[in-house]
């Protein structure tokens, strides 16, 4: 990758500045030296994974570990994949964080757009209570959760899985920290003068200048949705119907589980996200980086 | 978007059919209808902001703070798992019971130990990252998408690998100790080697995340701050302690609270370390988590109410940090 594109704008715009003024070093062999090494130590245990996945049980069983792959990838692949019923767990996470993503990056840049660009009472409470809401533990509320859904008999069902990841606190402060700078006030003004109503300005004025936050939003949850694992461990079975992780933490049930399987499967839930972030990468750093710069 | 270039004067801010606009309005007819069209106009100004707020908060109350609230009145019942709807008021007996608890106290004090050494490290190697991707480099973009890329993994395989890696007999870690002289520890059956385990997980997973945080805030600290710095001819080290750290500090308060509230609640990483994958934490509970022993009450021995106190209490405690946090920051920056 070009070293030069590596930053969101913002810091590209004030780079030739600090060039000139000598204010930012350039990194020294050891600054090289201790990012290898957290690389290295980052991808490790996933391309350990993948290396594992290949072997067969017996081979883990040794030592030395294993460091190069072995001929039995396909095979443990095609094992896990039905001994989990991965198939119907990669649709049903595929459903479950694809309405999660979609759901909360709509409702998240009405609200956010509300909150950053409309003036009405009581703006400043609410925003508060939004943020306080990012700081109540989700434990607190699994348990008469739980007891709705065994009221409702959606045990195993997806919905009882969806409709709780509906809403994001996060999604709504990402919006709006986005929707303050991005989306000029003139622009709206100026909708509002053609007579336009507030859904026309969403729809045609919001939406189109939301457009990057809202795919790095819904890329963020839905890597979020995918990995979610203590709600839906709880209400989906294992074998019946599960998702993903909690399919994946099935696999290693059992007295005398097949190791290579368990990351066989590991491997299988990893892939689609780590495929996510080979090409979207960037924009989900980006994301990220934006989210934390709180106004 | 169609333009409407109307004679008449577009609808202003407030009142747009207020009196002494131009006379262009020649019926009766039109008259009303404009009337009628500002008032939906007003009705929609007024309104709309709320329409685009309401979906989160009845969604957050339906999902947040009701079942918060439940919860804690559940605490003060006896409520079992096999009979969910029946509840008997017992008062605070279930907090008193838990508190008699010895595993109560024991999954306390792992949740505070795993918490510190998960965190700690974490968001100081977090900071040192930051700080090194923070000069000019090649391929940093690079470094920044590897090191998220535990992030997209989830906790179910991430933990289900680090049980193999940390294997007693076979694991990649002891294989690599030996050549340092060090004798296989059991990092499942022993107290602090499977609590730093289970903590590794938490931080393989974290780190790179919180590092792009702090990146992100120190790219966002001006640039003149580090020239008179220089100037005033502070080294390296210096500016990063009486620049970096100071403009910081905001941040680093939002990641300790987002850490700890994280570090309350760990749950899926000590369930899969456990060989049996049970919810005990262990043969002897030496890594069970509040969150695990909350699992255990509640579907393991079903115990509704008593995993609804423990609920609340984790959230008591959490309140306490945070005021404690709070306090903390305010001395910090009267000091300042």
């Amino acid at each position: 990758m070009e070293p030069e594109d590596a930053v969101p704008t913002a810091r590209k715009v004030r780079r030739p500045k600090s060039a000139r003024a000598g204010g930012q070093m350039h990194g020294g062999p050891i600054a090289y030296a201790i990012l290898i090494l957290f690389t290295i130590g980052s991808l490790f245990p996933l391309v350990w994974t993948a290396i594992a996945a290949s072997r067969d049980n017996n081979r883990l069983a040794q030592s030395p570990p294993p460091f190069v792959f072995g001929s039995n990838l396909f095979h443990n692949l095609d094992v896990a994949w039905n001994d989990a019923n991965l198939g119907k767990a990669f649709v049903n996470t595929t459903i479950v964080a694809g309405t999660s993503a979609a759901t909360i990056v709509f409702l998240s840049t009405i609200a956010g757009f509300a909150f950053a660009k409309l003036r009405f009472r009581g703006r400043g409470a609410l925003m508060l209570i939004v943020i306080g809401t990012m700081m109540v533990p989700p434990q607190l509320s699994i348990i008469p959760l739980y007891m709705m859904v065994a009221k409702l008999e959606w045990t195993d069902q997806l919905q009882a899985v969806i409709l709780p990841s509906l809403v994001s606190a996060f999604g709504v402060f990402f919006m709006r920290q986005y929707l303050i700078q991005a989306l000029p006030d003139e622009i709206i003004e100026a909708a509002r003068v053609d007579g336009a109503s507030s859904w026309r300005v969403v729809w045609h004025v919001v939406f189109p200048a939301a457009r990057p936050a809202m795919a790095v939003l819904g890329m963020l949850m839905f890597v979020q949705t995918w990995n979610d694992f203590l709600w839906p461990f709880l209400v989906l079975s294992q074998t019946g119907n599960p998702t993903v992780q909690v399919a994946v933490a099935g696999l290693g049930r059992g007295y005398t589980p097949d190791q290579s399987l368990i990351m066989a499967g590991a491997l299988l839930g990893t892939l689609p996200l780590l495929l996510v972030f080979a090409v979207f990468g960037k924009q989900i750093v980006g994301g990220i980086m934006q989210g934390a710069v709180k106004g | 978007m169609a333009t409407r270039n109307d004679t008449a004067a577009p609808p202003a801010k407030e009142g747009g059919a207020a009196p002494g606009r131009p006379p262009a309005v020649s019926t009766e007819d039109e008259r009303r209808h404009r009337a009628r069209l500002s008032r939906r106009w007003q009705r929609d100004m007024r309104w709309s902001p709320y329409a685009f707020v309401s979906p989160f908060f009845l969604l957050f109350v339906a999902f947040g703070l009701f079942p918060l609230l439940y919860t804690g009145w559940a605490s003060l019942h006896q409520v079992e798992m096999t009979a969910p709807t029946d509840m008997t008021w017992v008062g605070m007996r279930n907090y008193t019971r838990i508190f008699d608890d010895d595993f109560f106290w024991n999954a306390a004090k792992n949740t505070l130990t795993i918490g510190i050494i998960s965190t700690v490290p974490q968001l100081l190697m977090a900071m040192g990252l930051a700080h090194i991707l923070n000069y000019r480099l090649r391929a940093s973009t690079f470094y920044r998408v590897a090191m998220l890329a535990p992030y997209a993994t989830s906790i179910a395989a991430a933990s289900l690998v680090f049980v193999l890696l940390f294997g007693r007999d076979y694991g990649m870690i002891n294989w690599a100790l030996h050549f340092v002289g060090i004798d296989a520890i059991d990092w499942q059956n022993d107290k602090w080697p499977s609590q730093i385990a289970v903590s590794s997980i938490v931080i393989w997973r974290w780190t790179g995340y919180n590092a792009l945080i702090y990146l992100a805030a120190m790219q966002a600290i001006p640039q003149d701050l580090y020239e008179s710095a220089a100037l005033d001819g502070a080294s390296r080290w210096k500016q990063f302690l009486h620049v970096t750290l100071p403009s910081l500090r905001p941040t680093i308060l939002f990641t300790v609270v987002v850490s700890t509230i994280g570090a309350s609640q760990v749950f899926g990483e000590p369930l899969l370390f456990d060989a049996n994958k049970g919810a005990s934490g262990g043969a002897e509970h030496q890594f069970q988590t509040l969150g695990l022993y909350l699992y255990e009450q509640g579907w393991v021995n079903q115990h509704l109410g008593r995993a609804s106190a423990i609920a609340w209490t984790m959230f008591l405690i959490l309140i306490v940090v945070g005021i404690v946090n709070y306090v903390i920051s305010r001395r910090l920056r009267a000091s300042s």
